[in-house]
C-alpha cells in the first residue's frame, strides 16, 4: 500500500480511536473544574496540559473528536442521501428535473454553509444539531452536482443503451448499472466532504455557532483559548493540531482511496 | 456572446430573487412572530405589538416582502433594533474592511498559487511536484483562523512587524493595509493550497489531450505546450474553483476577524445574532448572497470570455 | 539520395521490447506505406522517428533525414525539426486542435515558432495554406474555431498546419480511419496532390490495405513490432509472399458463406418513418431550424434476410436504428415488427424479437459485472426468467465460439474480438428474429473481423436470424448482406440487391460512396499459381 494511504488511514483512525473509546474512558473528567491546576504546561500528569479551567487538553480533545466526527459524519450522511438520488434524478430524465436540480443547486451554493448557519441559528439559536443541518445542507448540491456529472457521461454509453433494449427502465438503470459505475467517484467526494465538514464545523464553533457547552468541541477550545495565547500556547496549538491531523488523514485517506479505486490511475503509475 | 449575457443577467435576477425568498421565509415566516422573538419571552403584549406596528410587520406576507425588496434596491435597509441606526449605514462601514480583506485575501492565493500549481505540472513526478504536493496537502489542512492565531504569536507579539490585531481605518490607506495583511495571508494561504492543487490536476490533464500532441508535432517544446496551450485550457476547471473560493474567503474573512478584533460584518453579525436583531440579521445575509451571486454571474462571463464554444452555444 | 533511411531502429517502453530491427527508407516524392493491425507497431515507428515516445522509452538504431540522425538529437534540436523539415498528422481530428484557438492562429504558430515573422505576416501565410488544403475564404475564415468545423474539415486544418513550412517528410498515423469514406477519399487525394505539389515524402500508416494499394509507391507489412515484408506495393501485393501477408490479404478480401433464403416473409416494415429535431436559433427571433433526422423512411426487412443500411455521418442512419430499437418515438410513420407497432412503449415479448450489437467492444459493457450477468441481461424481458439461465448463457457462449467457464469471468479479461462475441452472445439469448448489428464489426482488426463475420454468417443460417447491418464500410457490406439500402439526408436514395447495387449504381449519392471507397485492384488479388 502507498505510504500516503497507510498515513492517512493511521491518522483518520487515530481521531476515529480517540473519539470511540472517550465513550468509556477518558484520562480525567472533562466535566470537573480544577481552577488550581489551570494552564499548566505539559508534563508527566498532564501529557497536553491543562486549560484556564484546569481541565486536561487531551481528555478535552479526546471528547471533542466525538463532536467533529459526529457532526462532519452525519452532514455527509445528509448530503449524500439527498444529493445522490436528486443527482441520479436529474442525469436520468433531462428536462423539469434536471433543471429544477441546476437550478437548485446553484441557490445553494449562493449561501455559504457559514451563512446558512448565520440564518439557522439566528431564528432557533445556536447547537449542535443546527450545525449538522447547516453544513449538511450545502453539502447536498455538492453531492448531486458530482453525480449528475459522473451519472451524465454514463448515459452515451453502449452498456445503457442495451439495458434499454433489454427492456429495463431509468429507475431500474440507475440503480443497477449508474451507481455502482460512480461508487468510486462518491466514495472520495466523502472523505473530502467529511474533511471540509471537520473544518467547517471547527470554524462554526469558533464563532459560537456550533456545539455549545458543556459539549466539547475543538473549535471552541480554540476560541476560549485565543485571549491566553501569549500565556499559554499549548492551549491553542494542541486542538489546532488535532484539527489539521484529523484533516489531513482524511484527505490521504480520500486521495489514496481515489488512486487505489481508479483502474486507469493504476496503469499510468 | 449577447444572448449568453442576457441569459446569465436573468439567471442572476432570478437567483437574487429566489434567495431572497428563502431569507425572508426564514427570518421573518419561520419565528412565527419576529418581534416577540426579538423581544423575548417576557416582553409585555403591549411592547410586541407596538414593535410590529413599527417594524411594519402587521402587514401580509408578499406585501412586507415587496417592500422589503423594494427598500433594498433604493438603500433602504431598515433600522437596527439593537443600535437604532439605519442598517445601511453599519453594514456599509463594516463591508468597507470585510471586502477589501476578501479581494486582498483573493488575489494572493491566486498570486501564490498560479506560479506553484504551474511548477508542479510542469514538473510532474520530480521532486519539485512531491514537494508541492506535500506543501499543499498540510495547507489545505489546516484552519484559517488557527493559522492566524499563530501568525499573531509569530509576527505580532515576537516579530513585531505587524499590528495584532485592531484597525486603524482607512485614513492612512498604508496603514489598513497593514492590519489587513495578516489576516489576509492566513486566508490566502489555506485557499491557496486549493487552488494549486487543482490548477496542477486541471493542467495535467489538458497536457494528456491530443492538441498538445499536435503542437509538440509543430515544433513547440514543452514548456510551450503547456504556457501557450494547456494553461488557457487549464483555465476553465480553475475559474470555477476561483468563483467558489470568493464565497469561501468571504466567510472566512467574517471569521477570521475574530481572531484580529477587526470590526468587520463578523463582528456585526455575531452581534445581531446574540441580540437577536432580525433586521441586521436579514439584510447582512441578504448582502453576502448577493455578492456571492454577482461573483458567481463574473465568474459565468470570465468563461465565456476563454472558451468560446460558450458564446457560441448561448 | 533518399529522403529518410531508417537502420536497425529499436524500441522499448521500460524494458520491454515493442519494436526490433525495423529498416526501410523513403525518398523525396514518395508515398510509403507502413500498414500492420492494432499493436504491430506502426504509431510507435512513426513516434520514435518524431521524438515523441512517452516517458521511459528507450530507442536504439540510425534514422536519417537529409542527413540529420533523428533519433540523436538533443530535445532542442528535435523541436527545432519538428513542423520544420518533418510534420505529422493523427488520427482523431476531433480533438487534434485546441479548441479555445482560432484555426488561423493555429496554423500561424507553426510558422511563428520556426521563424521569427510578425503574427500579421503568419496570419497571411496561413490563409494561403488553408486556401491550398481546401478551406478558401469567406466560409473558412481565419477567426474560426475548431468547434465549429467538422471533422475532415479538422483535419484539413491540421495538415495545413502540418505543412505550413514544406517539410520535407509529412507522417500521416492513420489520418482518416475516424472518417467516413467519402470525406477519406477527399483527404486522400489532398495528400496525394501535395505530395505531387513539392516533392514532398509521406509516409502513410494505416490498416486498410486498400488505402495502401490505392496511394502508396512502396509499402512494408508490420507484425508484433517488425517489419515481415516491404517493397514495391503492386508486387508485394501480388506475390503476398510472407505468411502474414497472405493472411492479412484473405481476411481484407474476405467472404463469408453465403445463405440461401428463398421467398421469405416480411418481418419488419418501416413505412413513412419521420422524425424531426429542432435545433437552437442561430439568432434571437430567428426561426430554429429544423432537421429531419429520418424523412419519409420506407423498406421492408424478411424473415432471414440480411439487409445492409449504408451511409455517411449525419444521414440518419443512428436515429433510424434508435427508432427500430424502440428506444426513440417516430413523430410520423409506424414501424412494424410482426405486424405489431414499434416503439418505447412496446411490450417486452416484441423486445425480445429484435436485439442489438453495437460498435465499440469497450462501453458495451457494465465493467462491475460478470459476463454471465451481462449475456443475461436480456432475460429481464421475459415475465419470468428461465431457471435455467446459467446453462442457457453457457449454451450461447459455445455458440459463440468461447467456453463455458467464461461467463464467471469480468468483461476486462476479453479481447475486442471476444467480446464482440460476446456481445451477439446476449444478442442471441432471447431468440430473437431480428439483430441490429451497429458498425457492430467496425472497430476489430481485419483478421478477428472476418472470424466474426463467419460466425454471424454461420448463426444466421442455424438460427434463421435476420440482421440489420449497419455500416459505414462499403466491402464490409458486400460481403454479409443480401440487400442494402443507401441512406443521405434523412432519405433512402437508393434500394436494391447489394451486388447488383454497387456494381452498378444508380443515385449520385451511392455512386459517390462506391467511387470513394478504396479498392485493391481485383488483378492483384488473384491466386497465385
Amino acid at each position: 500500500m502507498r505510504p500516503g494511504l497507510v498515513i492517512g488511514i493511521a491518522l483518520a483512525g487515530l481521531a476515529l480511536a480517540a473519539a470511540l473509546l472517550s465513550l468509556v474512558w477518558t484520562p480525567y473528567d472533562v466535566t470537573a473544574l480544577a481552577i488550581s491546576q489551570k494552564l499548566q504546561a505539559p508534563s508527566a500528569a498532564h501529557w497536553l496540559g491543562t486549560d484556564h479551567f484546569g481541565r486536561d487538553i487531551a481528555a478535552m480533545l479526546m471528547v471533542g473528536a466525538r463532536t467533529s466526527l459526529a457532526v462532519a459524519l452525519v452532514a455527509v450522511g445528509i448530503g449524500m442521501g439527498l444529493g445522490v438520488p436528486l443527482g441520479l434524478l436529474a442525469a436520468a430524465k433531462p428536462g423539469w428535473a434536471d433543471e429544477l436540480t441546476m437550478r437548485g443547486n446553484d441557490l445553494v451554493f449562493a449561501f455559504p454553509s457559514l451563512v446558512i448557519a448565520i440564518l439557522i441559528t439566528a431564528v432557533f439559536g445556536p447547537s449542535a444539531i443546527n450545525a449538522i443541518i447547516a453544513i449538511g445542507i450545502f453539502n447536498i448540491p455538492v453531492f448531486a452536482r458530482v453525480t449528475r456529472g459522473g451519472a451524465l457521461s454514463l448515459w452515451t454509453l453502449d452498456y445503457i443503451r442495451a439495458a434499454q433494449v433489454a427492456g429495463k427502465g431509468r429507475a431500474r438503470i440507475s440503480l443497477e448499472h449508474i451507481l455502482p459505475n460512480i461508487a468510486n467517484l462518491l466514495i472520495v467526494q466523502g472523505t473530502i466532504q467529511f474533511s471540509l465538514g471537520i473544518l467547517a464545523e471547527a470554524g462554526l464553533s469558533y464563532v459560537g455557532l456550533g456545539a455549545q457547552p458543556p459539549l466539547p468541541s475543538w473549535g471552541r477550545m480554540l476560541a476560549e483559548a485565543q485571549t491566553m495565547v501569549t500565556l499559554a500556547p499549548h492551549v491553542a496549538i494542541f486542538p489546532g493540531l488535532a484539527i489539521v491531523a484529523t484533516v489531513l488523514g482524511l484527505n490521504l485517506l480520500g486521495d489514496g482511496l481515489r488512486d487505489a479505486l481508479d483502474p486507469r490511475l493504476r496503469r499510468a503509475r | 456572446m449577447l444572448r449568453y449575457l442576457l441569459k446569465r443577467l436573468l439567471s442572476l435576477v432570478a437567483s437574487l430573487l429566489a434567495a431572497s425568498l428563502v431569507i425572508f421565509a426564514v427570518i421573518e415566516v419561520i419565528p412565527g412572530d419576529p418581534a416577540a422573538y426579538m423581544l423575548g419571552m417576557n416582553a409585555a403584549p403591549d411592547t410586541v405589538a407596538a414593535l410590529r406596528e413599527s417594524l411594519g410587520l402587521n402587514g401580509a406576507l408578499p406585501v412586507r416582502y415587496l417592500r422589503w425588496i423594494s427598500g433594498m434596491i433604493t438603500g433602504d435597509f431598515g433600522i437596527s433594533y439593537t443600535y437604532k441606526v439605519p442598517v445601511a449605514d453599519l453594514v456599509a462601514a463594516r463591508l468597507l474592511i470585510s471586502l477589501p480583506l476578501t479581494v486582498l485575501a483573493l488575489v494572493l492565493s491566486t498570486a501564490i498559487a498560479l506560479p506553484i500549481g504551474l511548477l508542479a505540472a510542469a514538473r510532474r513526478g520530480r521532486a519539485a511536484d512531491y514537494a508541492v504536493m506535500g506543501g499543499t496537502q498540510l495547507g489545505i489542512a489546516v484552519p484559517n483562523f488557527w493559522f492566524a492565531m499563530l501568525l499573531v504569536l509569530a509576527f505580532a507579539l515576537n516579530w513585531r512587524i505587524f499590528p495584532a490585531g485592531g484597525f486603524p481605518g482607512w485614513a492612512d490607506p498604508l496603514a489598513g493595509l497593514r492590519a489587513l495583511t495578516l489576516p489576509a495571508v492566513a486566508l490566502a494561504l489555506p485557499q491557496a493550497a486549493i487552488l494549486a492543487r487543482v490548477l496542477r490536476s486541471a493542467l495535467i490533464e489538458t497536457l494528456g489531450q491530443d492538441y498538445i500532441r499536435t503542437a509538440r508535432a509543430k515544433g513547440l517544446s514543452g514548456a510551450q505546450a503547456l504556457t501557450r496551450h494547456a494553461l488557457r485550457n487549464a483555465l476553465i476547471p480553475v475559474l470555477t474553483i476561483l468563483g467558489m473560493q470568493f464565497s469561501f474567503l468571504l466567510a472566512g474573512a467574517i471569521i477570521i476577524e475574530n481572531v484580529f478584533y477587526i470590526p468587520g460584518l463578523g463582528r456585526l453579525i455575531f452581534q445581531a445574532i446574540t441580540q437577536r436583531d432580525l433586521i441586521v440579521v436579514e439584510s447582512v445575509v441578504m448582502i453576502l448572497v448577493f455578492a456571492v451571486i454577482l461573483v458567481t454571474f463574473l465568474t459565468d462571463l470570465a468563461y465565456a470570455a476563454v472558451d468560446p464554444r460558450l458564446r457560441a452555444r448561448a | 539520395m533518399s529522403l529518410l533511411r531508417v537502420t536497425d531502429l529499436a524500441v522499448s517502453i521500460h524494458g520491454a521490447p515493442l519494436l526490433e530491427r525495423v529498416a526501410f527508407t523513403l525518398d523525396p516524392g514518395e508515398i510509403f506505406g507502413l500498414v500492420g493491425e492494432s499493436g504491430s507497431g506502426k504509431s510507435l515507428t512513426a513516434l520514435a522517428l518524431m521524438g515523441l515516445l512517452p516517458q521511459g522509452a528507450a530507442t536504439t538504431g540510425h534514422a536519417e533525414l537529409q542527413g540529420v540522425d533523428l533519433l540523436n538529437q538533443t530535445e532542442a534540436a528535435m523541436c527545432r525539426l519538428r513542423g520544420n523539415r518533418i510534420g505529422m498528422i493523427f488520427q482523431e481530428p476531433m480533438t487534434a486542435l485546441n479548441p479555445l484557438m482560432t484555426i488561423g492562429d493555429q496554423v500561424a504558430e507553426t510558422l511563428m515558432v520556426h521563424r521569427n515573422m510578425p503574427r500579421r505576416e503568419a496570419l497571411a501565410i496561413a490563409r494561403a495554406k488553408l486556401d491550398r488544403v481546401g478551406l478558401p475564404e469567406p466560409r473558412f475564415a481565419l477567426s474560426l474555431y475548431p468547434h465549429e468545423l467538422s471533422g475532415g474539415q479538422r483535419q484539413r486544418v491540421a495538415i495545413a498546419l502540418a505543412i505550413a513550412l514544406q517539410p520535407a517528410l509529412l507522417i500521416a498515423d492513420e489520418p482518416t480511419t475516424a472518417l467516413d469514406v467519402t470525406t477519406q477519399a477527399q483527404i486522400l487525394d489532398l495528400l496525394r496532390d501535395l505530395v505531387a505539389d513539392v516533392g514532398m515524402g509521406l509516409m502513410l500508416i494505416t490498416h486498410d490495405l486498400a488505402v495502401v494499394a490505392g496511394l502508396a509507391n512502396n509499402t512494408a507489412v508490420m507484425q508484433t513490432g517488425r517489419i515481415v515484408e516491404q517493397g514495391n506495393t503492386e508486387a508485394l501485393f501480388r506475390a503476398r509472399t510472407h505468411p502474414y501477408t497472405a493472411a492479412l490479404f484473405a481476411a481484407s478480401a474476405h467472404q463469408p458463406a453465403r445463405v440461401d433464403i428463398g421467398t421469405p416473409e416480411p418481418l419488419l416494415t418501416v413505412e413513412n418513418a419521420t422524425r424531426a429535431y429542432t435545433l437552437a436559433r442561430p439568432r434571437p427571433f430567428a426561426k430554429h431550424p429544423v432537421l429531419h433526422a429520418v424523412d419519409d423512411v420506407s423498406f421492408t426487412l424478411h424473415e432471414g434476410e440480411s439487409l445492409g443500411l449504408v451511409g455517411s455521418s449525419g444521414c440518419g442512419k443512428s436515429t433510424l436504428t434508435r427508432a427500430i430499437l424502440g428506444l426513440d418515438a417516430l413523430q410520423g410513420g409506424e414501424i412494424r415488427l410482426f405486424g405489431k407497432r414499434v416503439g418505447p412503449g412496446m411490450s417486452n415479448r416484441l423486445r425480445a424479437g429484435v436485439q442489438v450489437v453495437f460498435q465499440d467492444p469497450y462501453g458495451s459493457f457494465n465493467p462491475r459485472w460478470r459476463v454471465d450477468r451481462l449475456v443475461a441481461e436480456p432475460f429481464h424481458l421475459m415475465p419470468q426468467p428461465p431457471a435455467d439461465w446459467r446453462e442457457r448463457v453457457a449454451e450461447a457462449l459455445i455458440e459463440v465460439g468461447l467456453r463455458a467457464d467464461d461467463r464467471g469471468k469480468y468483461i476486462h479479461e476479453f479481447s475486442g474480438g471476444q467480446r464482440q462475441r460476446i456481445a451477439i452472445a446476449r444478442a442471441l439469448i432471447t431468440r430473437p428474429e431480428l439483430i441490429v448489428l451497429d458498425e457492430a464489426v467496425s472497430a476489430l482488426d481485419v483478421r478477428i473481423r472476418a472470424q466474426v463475420l463467419d460466425l454471424l454468417a454461420s448463426l444466421r443460417k442455424s438460427h434463421g436470424l435476420a440482421y440489420l447491418f449497419i455500416s459505414h464500410d462499403l466491402s464490409v457490406v458486400r460481403a454479409i448482406t443480401d440487400r442494402v439500402l443507401v441512406m443521405e439526408a434523412g432519405r433512402i436514395v437508393e434500394q436494391g440487391p447489394t451486388e447488383a447495387l454497387f456494381n452498378a449504381p444508380a443515385h449520385p449519392v451511392t455512386r459517390r460512396l462506391v467511387a470513394a471507397t478504396p479498392q485493391i485492384p481485383p488483378e492483384w488479388m488473384e491466386k497465385r499459381a
